[in-house]
Order: structure tokens, then C-alpha cells, then sequence
């Protein structure tokens, strides 16, 4: 449980304030654990990137932080802008401004996007103290933020994710980020099933959201998401554990070598 | 339930009779001298028949012995009432008349029917058989009380009071009609066997709006019979809100008759009741006829509701889709059996059924079974049934955007309810229905996951 100076992405130096403070986490499903001990230190403003191959725990780290039902956690702390997040529900995480960008979003027949959207937004704006917003102002807030995302207004109609093709879930994760304005965003993959065009709308996103004080944490199995959302700092995740950290190179190191020459690396007793 | 082999006992039969000893009589001196014959002919098959058992294969699943056993007899007399004492739906203003009924009874007083309608003649069955005998007779005997079941059957036995609903040709009616039958619910078991007839004209079109409910918690019986005939080319919108009190059992049978090219929207609500069984009948007799029939059941507690529902397509090209969805919490049972006739020579018919079920709780049982009898080969039939629970992963997609857990919860069970919801035509009845589903839900902190 102590912390390990050693730990590749812990150093919390002098820089700005933590926003996500994660020690020694370790998470596991059905009695096998998937995380261990896994440090992270993300501040205001970052962008960091997780990679790692599959099975590596770049899901569970995600599900873990969303709050999503399921993992046993064993041990660890994870501190959001300086609470103890895993106490949180998932809505209390969303509306303190956690967001989770699905790797698969749920498709919810019967519940119009526009519906679930006022919904949500209005639950994170109580909780800032912020008023409902009139019809008017929701329909001007989402067709802006739409835009970002080149999506159709006829996108509002339609039943959350239901029939969405892949392209437009994840443009559809992007444009709810938007329009919830979370100050903590995790991408799950999102890149995943995309072709390039789509890849740099989504990019193109996340981009006009970097605004210096939201950070984001990104994950993904292929650098090619990085040449698009340029990271301050990359992890990669093997084992569950992240075991080497370093600047945007890596991700190109990565890109050449594969994840095979770092996956020694967790051997640690 | 509990086993079928003591609600066959010739006691129950007995006693649910022993009132016509002394009304008979009474009952014979009513109305004109055919409906004697009738009200015999039930109680005869009433008494070959009995009370089904669950060892009957349409009555596997639910148990009538609750009604068997208990000491229901009709109401006495009639409880002094105003309009105000009216639950709401008994004052829904849909701008049309309404007819009220107060344990079987037509209360003139509670009910508002004027001005008179061009073309509707609209009034209580005793009132019907009066100003017009021909047209009653004919659908009575055409029904005729030896067919159906044994509920019809002690019904007909009993029949006096009721509603009659007759609609001339070509007679296109914008406000919808509405008949309340309500039971006062007092703590003595009460009985009562309303009889709706129901017969659009050809080219005729209407809305009809037939609604149960309670002024009180005490124990009571409601045996319905209700007869539409749907001429040729007519539409019927036939709304039925089942809204009965905590103590009520409610049987009835809903036997529709379609002329060619005729089209009926049925639509089923059942919000209410201890134990509820519905046994629709929808017959296609004209070819081009289409048929929709909507069902939402929404049993709490320990309620228990059965949908039997039967479309016999007779003629080539006729079309029916239904769909029933039910959202069950607590220890509720709910069972939905759909059949499907296609008899010879109905070719070109397409027919559709589908059953939903959702569970919020791990004590709650839906039985869900489709019957097809297909008997023609060019025909498109299908159907199919699901019985689930609100899908984990779509809470924790909405809850991960900031919407609290019950709110999730209800935001998930109203959608699948929107779906027979939103088909309703008229705003102030789906306000109505959409208010019951929610006053359905579970209350925030009793869910369990």
C-alpha cells in the first residue's frame, strides 16, 4: 500500500494541483485481478495516454474510475480533485465532472437522445448550481456542440445509440462530452472501429475541448488515435500495471516494436 | 397458485346461483320474455361447466379459487354517491358522454349523456331492451350464452344491467364515448355482471373508452362481458382501463366481431385488481379486415393478471398486430397466452404478435406462451416473447452521464412502456396512463438490484 517512488507516472512533483491521483490500484472480476498497482498522476489541463496490448486492464481502469458495477476492488486509492473517488456513485463521479467516453455505448431504445441529453445535463447543472436550461437554450447549447461533431440534427431523435452505426456512437460520446463539459474525460478506445475520416472528426472533438484546464485521459490500443490527439504524456499499461512512461516517442516506439520488448517488464515480484 | 381440485366443488357452483332463487323471479318480470331463455341457457351451462380448474388447459396458470370461495353476492342496494366521490377516471372530461355504473348498476345521475348524438343511441342495457329490442336480441342471440366460458356463461344467467352502445351506418363520431363501471368496493364481497354490447354500423366510425375502477378497498367481483360488432368498413379506437380497486377480482370476456374492410384498434390497460383475467376474442369475419390489438398490464404486490387474447382470421387479407407489454414488480404474477387461428381459405392474412416482459423484481413470474393454429398456406405470421429485466449496462450508461440510479430506472421502464403509450390517441387518456405507470413504479429506495 505504500506508495513506490519508482512508480512510472506517480511523480507528483511540484506542478500543478492533482486533478486524478491514482496509487497502487488494484481491481479484479471474478476472483481475478486485473489491476495491480496500477499509479497514475494526472494534473489540470494534461493529456495523458494509456496504451497497452488487449488484457492489459485498459477497460477495467476506465470502468473502475466511471464507477461501473462489477470489479472487486482490493486495494489503492484513487483521489479526484482531492476526494476519494471510489466512494462515489457514477452519477456523483459525472456530475463532479468525471466523464467516460463508452468503448461501447449502450444502445437505449425507447429513450430519444434529446430526452437522455436534458436529463443528464440538468443533473450535472443542479449540482453546479447552475438553472435548468429553457428549451430554447438546451436546443441552441447541443445543435453548437452537434456541430463539432458534424452530426445531423436528426441525430437528436433517435433512440440513445440505437441503430448508431460505429462512427456515430463515437461521435455521439464526443458530442454528449460537449455538451456536459466535464472537467475529467476518459476515452475508452474510442478510436476503436473507426475508419480515418471519422477518426479525425472524433479527434478534431476532443481537440476543441483541450482548453488547458480539462484533462483527459486516453486510451488506446494503437498510436494512431496520437497523431490526432497529441498527448503530453504516455503510459503504457501491461499486466496491470503501467510500466513504462514517457513523452509522445513512446507511442511511436511502440508503434514500431509492438508492446512484446515491455511486457518483460511486469515481471516484478 | 393453489390446486385446482377444491374450486370444483358443486357448493360454489350452488352458491354463486342461490340469488336467482329469489331473483328469477324478479328478473323474469325485466325485460322482454327471449332474455328468459338466455338467462337459463347460462345458468345451465354455468352449472355443466363449474368453475375452471387449473388442471383446464387455458386456465393452467391461474387459479380462480379465490373467486370460488368466496361469498360474493350482488349488491343490495345502491350507495348514495355524487360525482365528486368519483374516482378520476369516472370524471375524465374527453368532451363526449358518459355513462356511469355504480356495482352493476346504471346511475343516471352520476352520468352525462346529453345532448342527444345524431345517429348514436347510447344508453344502459335495461333502457336498450325497451327502445330497442331488435337490435339487442340479435347480437345477444348471435353471441348466444352457450358458447364461451363458464364466467360468460354464470353472467348471461344473471344478465340485467348493462351498456348498449349503437351506432348507425355511416355515423362518423368525434367525441369519445365513455362507460365507467364502478364498484363501491364496501367491506360485504359484492358481485356484479355488467354487460356491454357494442355494434358500429357499416361505415360508422367511433371511440370508445370502457373503464373499471373502485370507490373503496373491500372485496368484489367483477364478471364483464363485452360484445363488439364492427360492421363493414366501421373503425372502432376501443380503449379499456382496467383500474380496479385492491380488492378486486375482474374476469372478462371481450368478444369482437369485424366485418370486411372494418378496422379495430383495441387497447388494454390493467392497473389495478388482485386478480385479473381477460379473455379477448377478436374474430376477422370480412376479408381486408385489420385488427391492432395493444395491451400494458402493470401488476404490483401480490396481483396476479392473465391476457388470454385470440385472433381467428376467417377471411382472406385480413391483418392483425399486437402487442403486449408488461411491467411487473413485487411478488406479481402475469400470464399472456396469444393465439392465432388462420383458418382455411384466410389466405393473404398477416398477422404479428409479440409479448414484452419486464421484471424490476427477482419474486416476480411472467408466463408468456403463443398459440398458432395456421390452417392456409400463403399467409405471414409471427410472433414473438420475451420476459426480461432493465438491462444493467444501459443504468450504468445513464447514471455515468449524471442521471441518479431510480431515475435511470424509471427513465428505462417509461420507455418501454412509451411504446403502447404513445399509440394512444387521445392526450388527457395518455396523460392518465402515463401518470398510472408512473405511480406504478417502484419508490426510490425499495428497488432492489
Amino acid at each position: 500500500m505504500t506508495p513506490r517512488d519508482d512508480a512510472p507516472g506517480a511523480a507528483p512533483g511540484a506542478g500543478p494541483p492533482a486533478m486524478l491521483e491514482i496509487r497502487d490500484l488494484r481491481a479484479g472480476i471474478d476472483g481475478r485481478e486485473i489491476l495491480r498497482g496500477v499509479d497514475l498522476t494526472v494534473a489540470a489541463g494534461e493529456v495523458h495516454a494509456v496504451m497497452g496490448p488487449n488484457g492489459s486492464g485498459k477497460s477495467t481502469l476506465a470502468g473502475v474510475l466511471a464507477g461501473r458495477d462489477g470489479y472487486a476492488l482490493t486495494a489503492g486509492t484513487v483521489r479526484y480533485d482531492g476526494r476519494d473517488l471510489l466512494q462515489l456513485g457514477p452519477e456523483e463521479r459525472a456530475r463532479d465532472g468525471l466523464f467516460l467516453a463508452f468503448q461501447y455505448p449502450v444502445e437505449i431504445p425507447g429513450v430519444s437522445t434529446v430526452n437522455f441529453l436534458k436529463a443528464a445535463l440538468n443533473a450535472v447543472r443542479a449540482h453546479r448550481g447552475q438553472p435548468a436550461l429553457d428549451a430554447l437554450e438546451f436546443l441552441a447549447l447541443v445543435r453548437d456542440k452537434l456541430r463539432l461533431v458534424e452530426m445531423d440534427e436528426s441525430f437528436l431523435r433517435r433512440a440513445v445509440n440505437e441503430g448508431f452505426s460505429g462512427g456515430e456512437k463515437k461521435r455521439g460520446e464526443i458530442f454528449q462530452m460537449a455538451v456536459l463539459d466535464p472537467r475529467l474525460a476518459i476515452l475508452d478506445e474510442t478510436d476503436s472501429g473507426l475508419d480515418i475520416d471519422a477518426l479525425k472528426v472524433v479527434a478534431r472533438g476532443v481537440n476543441a475541448l483541450r482548453d488547458g484546464r480539462r484533462s483527459f485521459v486516453v486510451i488506446t490500443h494503437y498510436q494512431r488515435l496520437l497523431d490526432y490527439i497529441v498527448p503530453d504524456f504516455v503510459h503504457v499499461l501491461a499486466d496491470g500495471r503501467i510500466v513504462r512512461s514517457g513523452d509522445r516517442k513512446l507511442a511511436l516506439e511502440l508503434e514500431q516494436k509492438g508492446y512484446g520488448w515491455l511486457e518483460g517488464a511486469t515481471a516484478r515480484p | 397458485m393453489s390446486d385446482g381440485a377444491t374450486q370444483t366443488a358443486p357448493s360454489a357452483v350452488d352458491r354463486f346461483l342461490a340469488p336467482l332463487a329469489g331473483r328469477e323471479h324478479e328478473l323474469a318480470g325485466r325485460g322482454p320474455l327471449w332474455l328468459r331463455g338466455l338467462r337459463r341457457a347460462g345458468r345451465e351451462r354455468f352449472v355443466t361447466l363449474g368453475f375452471p380448474t387449473t388442471r383446464q388447459e387455458e386456465w393452467r396458470a391461474t387459479s380462480v379459487a379465490p373467486i370460488a370461495t368466496t361469498a360474493f353476492q350482488p349488491a343490495p342496494s345502491p350507495a348514495p354517491l355524487s360525482v365528486a366521490d368519483l374516482p378520476p377516471v369516472a370524471r375524465l372530461d374527453l368532451g363526449g358522454p358518459r355513462l356511469v355504473f355504480v356495482d352493476g348498476r346504471h346511475r343516471s345521475e352520476l352520468s352525462s349523456t346529453s345532448p342527444a348524438i345524431p345517429g348514436l343511441w347510447l344508453g344502459s342495457l335495461t333502457r336498450a331492451l325497451d327502445e330497442r329490442p331488435g337490435a339487442v336480441r340479435e347480437i345477444l342471440e348471435r353471441r348466444g350464452a352457450a358458447a364461451g366460458t363458464a364466467f360468460e356463461a354464470l353472467g348471461a344467467a344473471f344478465l340485467d344491467d348493462g351498456a348498449a352502445v349503437l351506432i348507425d351506418p355511416g355515423t362518423r363520431l368525434d367525441p369519445p364515448l365513455q362507460l365507467v363501471f364502478l364498484a363501491s368496493g364496501r367491506p360485504q364481497p359484492l358481485v356484479s355482471h355488467p354487460w356491454i354490447l357494442v355494434a358500429l354500423g357499416a361505415g360508422s366510425r367511433a371511440c370508445l373508452i370502457e373503464s373499471y375502477g373502485a370507490l373503496g378497498d373491500g372485496p368484489y367481483l367483477t364478471n364483464a362481458v363485452t360484445d363488439i360488432v364492427v360492421g363493414d368498413a366501421a373503425e372502432l379506437d376501443h380503449c379499456r382501463l382496467n383500474l380496479e380497486g385492491p380488492g378486486a377480482h375482474h374476469v372478462a370476456a371481450i368478444g369482437c366481431r369485424q366485418g370486411r374492410d372494418s378496422r379495430l384498434v383495441s387497447r388494454s390497460l390493467t392497473a389495478g385488481g388482485h386478480l385479473t383475467r381477460h379473455d379477448l376474442v377478436a374474430r376477422l369475419e370480412g376479408e381486408g379486415a385489420e385488427c391492432r390489438l395493444d395491451g400494458l398490464y402493470l401488476p404490483r404486490g401480490e396481483e396476479h393478471v392473465d391476457n388470454h387474447t385470440t385472433l381467428d382470421h376467417a377471411r382472406p387479407h385480413g391483418s392483425s398486430r399486437e402487442l403486449y407489454k408488461g411491467i411487473l414488480s413485487g411478488r406479481s404474477r402475469a400470464v399472456f397466452n396469444g393465439r392465432i387461428i388462420v383458418r382455411p381459405g384466410a389466405q393473404k392474412t398477416d398477422a404479428k404478435q409479440s409479448n414484452r416482459n419486464l421484471l424490476l423484481s427477482n419474486s416476480a413470474l411472467a408466463h408468456t406462451r403463443p398459440q398458432l393454429e395456421i390452417h392456409a398456406d400463403d399467409v405471414k405470421c409471427t410472433h414473438g416473447a420475451t420476459i426480461g429485466r432493465l438491462d444493467d449496462d444501459a443504468i450504468f450508461y445513464l447514471r455515468s452521464r449524471g442521471i441518479e440510479r431510480d431515475a435511470a430506472r424509471n427513465l428505462l421502464i417509461r420507455a418501454f412502456a412509451d411504446e403502447v403509450l404513445e399509440a394512444i390517441p387521445l392526450e388527457p387518456l395518455r396523460a392518465l396512463a402515463a401518470g398510472l405507470v408512473a405511480e406504478r413504479l417502484p419508490r426510490a429506495g425499495t428497488t432492489t438490484r
